[in-house]
């Protein structure tokens, strides 16, 4: 059932097939890192990604059974908070991540 | 080696978020029943989160070597966009280029486009940094699950919520650092729109939309400026 010599071939495969995804790029821009285009997606991609990420870290909650996203957007506004009031980002994640932790741990707004 | 203090400070959240996750793939893989080392070959070699969860339903499935590297190739496109916009970051060379683009993952990504490092002149080194920082806080979680994992006791629930206040984080610097609301509203409804569409492949399908409208946009400009 559990043949090390399989596990090894698909782990070669993945380590490929994930380093090609990463490698792509870099080898069909390679000469044109200045082209404004590519300034310009890299000016203004990392916001757009960054806003996506929020939404796919979140895309198992359900907003239509109880507690409908609540620890979610409690979670989200106290990390936000902390940030406006600080900018200290180790302060907010933790801040904010500690909140959530209680909140599923103990049941809160169940 | 004072570029490591803002390194392992920049890239501590990603640790809470990359040991919990990586516990989880550790379990979960454990139960395939090959030697826990494995684990963590896995998270030193493929090093992507997404595509070690599905490998262990497809390992357990005993499915082909050329399905499982065609499933991986299409879950993990989205990092063609990623190498977009980080090709005039990584000004380097060699061995330490080959490591920055194979450790370019969703969380590298986003700590390299919003963080620097303290002296301008170092900043390939701290990318470095951070990136060899993030791919030992997720192989320690894969070799700590699948060693340990049914043993543990710690209550890790909730605790990937650490990834979810991080790219919150990141949100709100870029948003210091562009003051423009296009990107954002745009990719917040390219996020919704792939999420009630093809939730599946949510990531991939809003940042080729949002891409899309960037192209829209940047060649309506570049109309106007004629």
């Amino acid at each position: 059932m559990s043949d090390p010599l399989y596990l090894s071939a698909v782990i070669l495969a993945m380590t490929g097939a994930t380093f090609l995804t990463r490698l792509l790029p870099f080898l069909l821009f390679r000469n044109r890192a200045e082209h404004p285009l590519l300034n310009y997606l890299g000016r203004y991609l990392p916001a757009a990604i960054m806003t996506i990420l929020v939404l796919y870290s979140l895309q198992g909650v359900d907003l239509f059974v109880p507690p409908f996203g609540a620890r979610e957007l409690v979670g989200a506004l106290v990390t936000l908070a902390l940030h406006r009031w600080r900018a200290n980002p180790l302060l907010s994640i933790f801040g904010g991540t500690a909140c959530y932790m209680a909140m599923i741990q103990t049941g809160t707004l169940a | 080696m004072p570029l490591l203090t803002p390194a392992v400070r920049a890239s501590l959240p990603v640790a809470f978020g990359y040991v919990p996750l990586g516990i989880a793939f550790g379990i979960l893989f454990q139960d395939l029943g090959y030697p826990w080392y494995f684990a963590s070959l896995m998270g030193l070699l493929v090093y992507a989160g997404a595509a070690q969860f599905m490998a262990v339903g497809l390992l357990a499935a005993q499915a082909g070597i050329l399905e499982i590297a065609v499933s991986t190739l299409i879950l993990n496109s989205r990092h063609l966009f990623f190498g977009l916009s980080v090709l005039s970051r990584y000004r380097t060379r060699g061995l330490k280029k080959a490591y920055l683009i194979f450790g370019l993952t969703d969380e590298t990504y986003s700590l390299i486009t919003s963080t620097s490092a303290p002296e301008p002149d170092r900043q390939i080194d701290y990318y470095l940094a951070i990136t060899a920082l993030n791919q030992s806080y997720w192989v320690l979680g894969c070799t700590l699950g699948a060693l340990a994992g049914a043993a543990m006791t710690i209550d890790t629930r909730g605790m990937d919520f650490a990834l979810t206040a991080l790219f919150l984080v990141l949100v709100l610097e870029q948003w210091n650092r562009l003051q423009e609301i296009f990107p954002f509203v745009a990719a917040a409804l390219c996020g919704v729109l792939a999420l009630s569409l093809f939730k599946d492949q949510m990531l991939l399908t809003a940042i080729s939309l949002s891409i899309i409208l960037f192209l829209g946009r940047y060649h309506l400009r570049a109309d106007h400026h004629e």
